[in-house]
Formats: C-alpha cells, sequence, structure tokens
C-alpha cells in the first residue's frame, strides 16, 4: 500500500509544466489534488516515472468572467465550488452536485480539473460538463486548444488529453436566470461513486432542454433534446434511451438508472412547477 | 531526496523526503506523530485525516513532497484548542469512542463540522461523518457527541 518510486517536480507555468512531460515521453503525469491518483499510487494501478505538480500555477486557480460564461481553471477545488468561494453561474446546480463529492476531506483537495482528467465515469463533473455543454482548455506543446465536451472523454479514463498536455480550465456556459435543473444520482453510501447519474437542464431563453446520462460504462450520454422525457413519464421511452446509452436491458444497471432517470425527470418537473 | 520546509503543529520543520512517502508515514515515521493512524492508505476510512492549510484532509494520500511551504495540524497540535477539549469530553461522556483507532480522524472532523456548520442537524451531521469509518461504535455515541457539542455551542440545553 506504498507508492512506487517517482520523481516530482513542481511547475511554476504551463509552459514548464508541458516541457517537463514532453520530456518524460508518455511516462509523467500532471497532479493536482491527489485524490484519485494518489490512491492510485499506493495501489500501484499507477506507476509513472515522473509527476509534475500543476498546483502552483497561478492561471490554473483562476476564475474568469465572460459575457456568457465563466471559465474556471482546472486547479480549482470541489469545496471552493460547494462553497461558492468562486462564482456560480449555474443557478446553483455546480455547488449542489460539488457538495455531493466524496466527502468534505477530499473536496478540499480535489480539484475539478483533475476529476475532468481522470474521466472516471461514475464521476460527477464529467457528466455535468457534457450536460452544461462546457468546453475543455488544454495546453500543449503547439499552444492551447479548446476540445468541445462531446470530443473531451473517449472511454473509461480515457480523454483527449495527450500525454504532454494538460488541461487549464474549462468553460462552462451561463444558465439563464429562468432557467430549471435537477441532479439525481445513486450511491449506496454518501460520498461513494455513483452507480447511476442522472440529471435536466431547461432553459428557455438559451433555448436548452438537455439531459445527460452517466455512471455508464464509457462517457456521459446526452440527450440533445429531452423535451419528451420531461413532459412525461413514458417507460418505453426512457428504456430506448438507456440502450442508446449502452445500458443493456433487464440489468441491475438498467434498472437501477430507469429508476434515476425518472427521478431526475420528476424532479426537474417540480422545478418548474414551483417556478411557475 | 527533496528538502521541504513544514509548518507542523506550529513548528517550523526541514526535512528530507522521497516523493514517494506519503503524509501520513512522514508524520509517522519521521516526525513521531503517531496520533495519526492509517487504516485503508486509499482515502476511503478517514482514520488518517488531518488539517492541511487549516482545511481536513486524508494524509495517506496527500504526499509530504507536495506539503512543501504548507501548514500542517495534527491531532497532536489541538492539546490547547478548547473546541478540540469540548469534542474530547463528548467523545468520552458519549462512548463514541471503543478501541480509538479511528479517533483521531473523527476528531478533525467532527472539528470542522462545528466550526464550519454550527447549525447542522443530526441528519447532516451524519452525512459530514460519512468519510469517517468506525468499526466499533455503529456511530450513535460518536453523532451524539458531536450533537452534544453542537448543542451547547449553540446554548442548548440537555441531550
Amino acid at each position: 500500500m506504498k507508492a512506487p518510486r517517482f520523481e516530482y517536480l513542481k511547475a511554476a507555468s504551463c509552459a514548464e509544466a508541458v516541457h517537463h512531460l514532453a520530456r518524460s515521453d508518455g511516462a509523467g503525469k500532471p497532479v493536482a489534488g491527489w485524490q484519485s491518483l494518489g490512491p492510485m499510487l499506493n495501489l500501484r494501478l499507477a506507476q509513472p516515472e515522473l509527476l509534475v505538480d500543476i498546483t502552483g500555477i497561478v492561471e490554473l486557480t483562476s476564475v474568469t468572467r465572460e459575457p456568457a460564461a465563466i471559465v474556471l481553471g482546472a486547479c480549482i477545488s470541489h469545496a471552493a465550488i460547494e462553497d461558492t468561494r468562486v462564482p456560480d453561474v449555474t443557478q446553483g446546480l455546480l455547488p449542489f452536485a460539488a457538495h455531493g463529492i466524496a466527502y468534505r476531506a477530499v473536496r478540499n483537495r480535489g480539484t475539478v480539473g483533475g476529476s475532468l482528467a481522470h474521466a472516471d465515469p461514475a464521476a460527477d463533473w464529467i457528466s455535468l460538463m457534457a450536460l452544461l455543454d462546457a468546453q475543455y482548455l488544454v495546453r500543449g506543446p503547439a499552444g492551447p486548444r479548446t476540445v468541445a465536451c462531446a470530443d473531451w472523454m473517449q472511454g473509461a479514463f480515457t480523454t483527449t488529453l495527450a500525454s504532454d498536455e494538460i488541461l487549464t480550465g474549462v468553460r462552462i456556459p451561463a444558465l439563464s436566470a429562468s432557467a430549471r435543473w435537477s441532479y439525481h444520482k445513486f450511491n449506496r453510501k454518501p460520498g461513494e461513486f455513483a452507480h447511476a447519474i442522472a440529471a435536466f437542464v431547461v432553459d428557455p431563453e438559451r433555448g436548452v432542454t438537455r439531459g445527460v446520462i452517466g455512471a455508464t460504462d464509457g462517457a456521459p450520454h446526452v440527450i440533445d433534446d429531452a423535451t419528451a422525457l420531461l413532459d412525461a413519464w413514458h417507460p418505453d421511452l426512457a428504456a430506448q434511451t438507456l440502450v442508446a446509452a449502452g445500458i443493456a436491458p433487464g440489468t441491475y444497471e438498467h434498472q437501477i438508472h430507469a429508476a434515476v432517470l425518472q427521478r431526475a425527470s420528476r424532479e426537474l418537473s417540480h422545478a418548474r412547477k414551483r417556478a411557475a | 531526496m527533496t528538502t521541504i520546509t513544514l509548518l507542523v503543529n506550529g513548528k517550523s520543520v526541514r526535512a528530507n523526503v522521497e516523493p514517494r512517502t506519503h503524509l501520513a508515514d512522514f508524520l509517522r515515521e519521521e516526525l513521531n506523530l503517531t496520533g495519526t493512524n492509517l487504516g485503508c492508505e486509499q482515502g476511503v476510512c478517514g482514520a488518517c485525516t488531518v488539517q492541511i492549510g487549516g482545511a481536513p484532509a486524508r494524509s495517506c494520500i496527500a504526499f509530504a513532497v507536495a506539503c512543501d511551504g504548507g501548514e500542517l495540524r495534527t491531532i497532536e497540535g489541538f492539546d490547547d484548542d478548547p473546541l478540540m477539549a469540548q469534542l474530547r469530553n463528548a467523545f468520552s461522556a458519549k462512548h463514541a469512542l471503543q478501541c480509538g483507532y479511528c479517533t483521531p480522524g473523527m476528531l478533525i472532523t467532527a472539528h470542522d463540522i462545528a466550526t464550519r456548520l454550527p447549525d447542522a442537524d443530526e441528519a447532516r451531521v451524519r452525512y459530514e461523518l460519512a468519510g469517517n469509518l468506525c468499526r466499533c461504535t455503529g456511530y450513535v455515541g460518536i453523532v451524539r457527541a458531536v450533537m452534544q457539542v453542537l448543542d451547547a455551542r449553540r446554548g442548548v440545553g440537555g441531550r
């Protein structure tokens, strides 16, 4: 239960971090909060030769307001989002979700960028960024690039991030004041990874009626037009949607996802009624 | 080996560490601060919870080298802390420990609850304690102890 040997460097800038990663030729990894990588090191599921600590890069802990979005630096902690120490543009959705991530001792250290780069399908941010149509900001040897959320996660624990790139932040579109959301996940105990995730957002001013099914075997499944799942509950439509998300019928996973999807749909209907 | 400088329980510490040494091993083996207990070493059980920069964190999945320049507080660093004294007394009074292995981590988490969430009700206390596992007491005593301290600080009697 002890980590293997690794070299550790703390980068002062994105350029420096990218330089170290590039010279490690695929054997290096960026690290921020250690909350997923730490256990993986101790269990020796990960055995990188070099870890490049990016938490000293000022830009990565900064927040930038844009007219219709906010850019959160990759090294912002879940607890900072939970406590709204960073501004919230999602009508409370991100702080609500942050509060449900692991435990406070983990949220104090774990970062939004680390979670997104780790790309555990059962984690919260990866599903929510898909729901909100966020953009991923990446820096590599060739400079910065922006990745659409649909192109970010390629499978469980696999992203488009190259071994010499770092995720610097995520651009999250602002929800209108009249937007409503629901977020439901199923865990057997508070703080563990989700068995099923479903979330909806309805933002009429921006023409958005979107849903997401998370905690699947791979990338979250986005429902671009979720109107039919929200107006009334049709078990057959829900089952079809879950199959489209890669969840085979007749399984525990299907049943638990169906229940969570229905609850998220119902929660959004209630939120809309309360607002009306 | 990398040289690090830390403030541990108010005292400046300079040490050479291997990057692979996690913070709990560093505290226990190098600084003899054995109040921090190691349970799972994968960030699940909470026994090794300490304060890093004033906030609770798992010391088994923090690495000493990455804490360079930071401030740590272990259970030994709360000897003169009035809130921790209240919590220790309540843990005794409410039978909130048997073997005591989880207790240092429980106390650090309880201290955070009382500081950050002074208005917490019992359900919230249970939720906040979910990241600290106890295999003896069944949690009833622990929750009662934390609630007793919260009530006392709110000026509510009896329990």
